[in-house]
């Protein structure tokens, strides 16, 4: 016969675990807890069932537990979010509609934008203003979510105009170098701004910029499969109705890419918002499978340039690789610390991972002093000049993840350090964006 | 008397590296030892100790091991760090001129005679 007394400990055992954000472990240690707490009781004369109920409420209520575990592990809370309760689910429902309404604009806008601009006859002013006319509508939804007040929400939306007067009021050169540079950094800039309503409005935050970039990975895998799909799903209809006749695939790209483009990336936002537990299981696998294989070629390349030396393989493109092998190398980096339990010890995932950084590190410190050696010669294009800034900014991030690892591994600082820098480090990447969108095409008379 | 939630929140930190400072500990007997220095006072939902302990670990003021002793439970020991020790002697500071501020006006209105009519 099992005692009454051990039932009702597994009984409250199991109560407090249906927290979110409370893992087996600290039930463990509450229950022991609990358990020194009753014996103590008990030794002062109390019943066992008085013992019992005394002890419970001195642990408090469960519910405030939960709430402040989940306010310290906001990390697990993210891992397994459990709708608790049946106005939850309401809310979901809701939210689903939410987001269609909000892609649906964004998809319906950008086809709107597309004709009248005269794409694809007239391609740059659409490509140049594609993240104009979307990510609006991804902020509009996070504040809408967010519930923003009036305030914030136009306060989110002032960087939207002024990038639309600056992007369409510069005299960019038609297919120049300073227009391309725009268009490829002004959804990153964007992008940064959409952070602004995805926070709340609260951006010194370290929580909510680690949600911020947890979002940003999750997005972006939801976004890529969402795309495959997307590209088998126009693939086949072109290849189903080709032969009818009555469409041609030029017609089918025109139609149907540029809004599907649009509205995936609300849906994929609010896909990562509400469905993270499949996420959750995807972002660590990903980073288990390539950190180790990134690492094993980034240690070879190193071996192979220092023994062979830059001067064969080197030319003007080789930069533009490198901050391309640095973003990836970040983006794991990252992933990586999303998906790890801040408070578990130095593992040795954490040691291949700074064998990768390292060696970008190096690979790109090799490359850098060439360009540099060389760009007295060659002179500052605004190509030249947009790369070396981004390997630059990189650079120092990456430098300083690969420093504070070696002291996290060599155990004389937390994890948390790596974390907050990386937090902390988050405005440099908008500042360099938005200085690439705003700044650079004066300086070099929108070449 | 019940004192304010607020100042509870806030003495938490202090209190519970005071008394890592002294020696590991484990969380029932954090809170035995801070009941019995506030000599019942001072009431925490036990429970709320955790979470604390464990941003405390998260920012690498404490450190920390399970162990079963042959005799007894396996318990969760804390232990301070040296950058415990640091953030320890910093609230220190800030409570000490606390304290004496308060201490500096309640010393002048006991000197200060009552005014008639006052409650």
């Amino acid at each position: 016969m099992i005692e009454p007394l051990e039932s009702e400990i597994a009984e409250w055992r199991t109560y407090v675990g249906k927290g979110p954000a409370v893992d087996g472990r600290d039930v463990e240690e509450l229950e022991t807890h609990l358990r020194d707490q009753i014996a103590e009781l008990r030794a002062a004369g109390l019943a066992e069932d008085e013992a019992f109920l005394i002890g419970v409420k001195r642990m408090g209520k469960v519910d405030d537990l939960s709430r402040e575990f989940a306010r310290e592990h906001t990390g697990r809370l993210w891992r397994q979010l459990v709708s608790s309760g049946a106005g939850d689910e309401a809310v979901a429902d809701r939210s689903w509609l939410e987001a269609l309404v909000f892609a649906v604009a964004a998809a319906v806008v950008i086809q709107f934008a597309r004709v009248a601009s005269g794409f694809p006859e007239e391609e740059s002013w659409l490509i140049l203003n594609a993240s104009l006319l979307v990510f609006p509508f991804l902020a509009g939804y996070f504040a809408r979510r967010r519930r923003l007040p009036a305030g914030k929400v136009m306060l989110s939306a002032l960087p939207f105009a002024i990038a639309a007067l600056v992007v369409n009021l510069y005299p960019l050169a038609e297919g120049g170098d300073t227009q391309r540079l725009v268009a490829a950094h002004l959804p990153v800039a964007l992008w940064f701004v959409v952070a602004y309503p995805y926070m709340s409005g609260i951006l010194r935050s370290h929580e909510r910029r680690m949600d911020f970039i947890r979002f940003t990975g999750e997005w972006f895998i939801y976004y890529t499969l969402i795309a495959l799909g997307g590209g088998v799903l126009v693939a086949l209809t072109v290849l189903i109705l080709e032969p009818t006749g009555v469409v041609d695939a030029e017609q089918i790209f025109e139609w149907v890419v540029p809004s599907g483009m649009a509205g995936a990336v609300i849906i994929a936002a609010w896909l990562v918002e509400s469905k993270q537990r499949v996420i959750e299981n995807m972002a660590p696998v990903l980073t288990m499978l390539f950190t180790p294989l990134f690492a094993a070629m980034l240690a070879g390349a190193a071996v192979v340039y220092a023994v062979t030396g830059l001067g064969g393989v080197f030319d003007r493109e080789l930069l533009g690789v490198f901050d391309f092998l640095l973003v990836v190398v970040l983006g794991l980096v990252l992933y990586r610390i999303s998906a790890r339990d801040p408070s578990a010890p130095a593992g040795w995932m954490d040691r291949i991972q700074f064998v990768a950084v390292l060696s970008a590190l190096v690979l790109d410190v090799m490359v850098l002093w060439s360009m540099i050696a060389r760009i007295g010669d060659l002179g500052f294009t605004p190509n030249r000049t947009a790369v070396l800034g981004l390997n630059l900014v990189l650079l120092v991030s990456l430098a300083g993840t690969a420093w504070l690892s070696a002291q996290f591994l060599a155990g004389r600082r937390q994890f948390h350090r790596v974390e907050t820098w990386q937090t902390a480090y988050l405005p440099v990447f908008a500042i360099w964006a938005a200085a690439v969108v705003v700044i650079l095409p004066p300086v070099f008379d929108f070449a | 008397m019940q004192i304010d939630k607020d100042l509870v929140a806030a003495s938490a930190t202090p209190l519970v590296l005071a008394i890592l400072a002294r020696g590991e500990s484990y969380g029932y007997a954090i809170v035995k030892r801070v009941r019995e220095l506030s000599e019942g006072e001072l009431e925490w939902a036990d429970g709320m100790l955790y979470p604390l302990l464990h941003r405390l670990h998260r920012l690498g003021y404490v450190s920390t091991e399970w162990r079963s002793p042959p005799e007894g439970r396996r318990r969760r020991y804390y232990a301070i760090t040296d950058d415990g020790q640091a953030a320890l002697a910093e609230h220190k500071k800030q409570w000490m001129t606390i304290t004496r501020a308060l201490n500096g006006i309640w010393k002048g209105i006991e000197l200060l005679p009552f005014a008639p009519g006052m409650a």
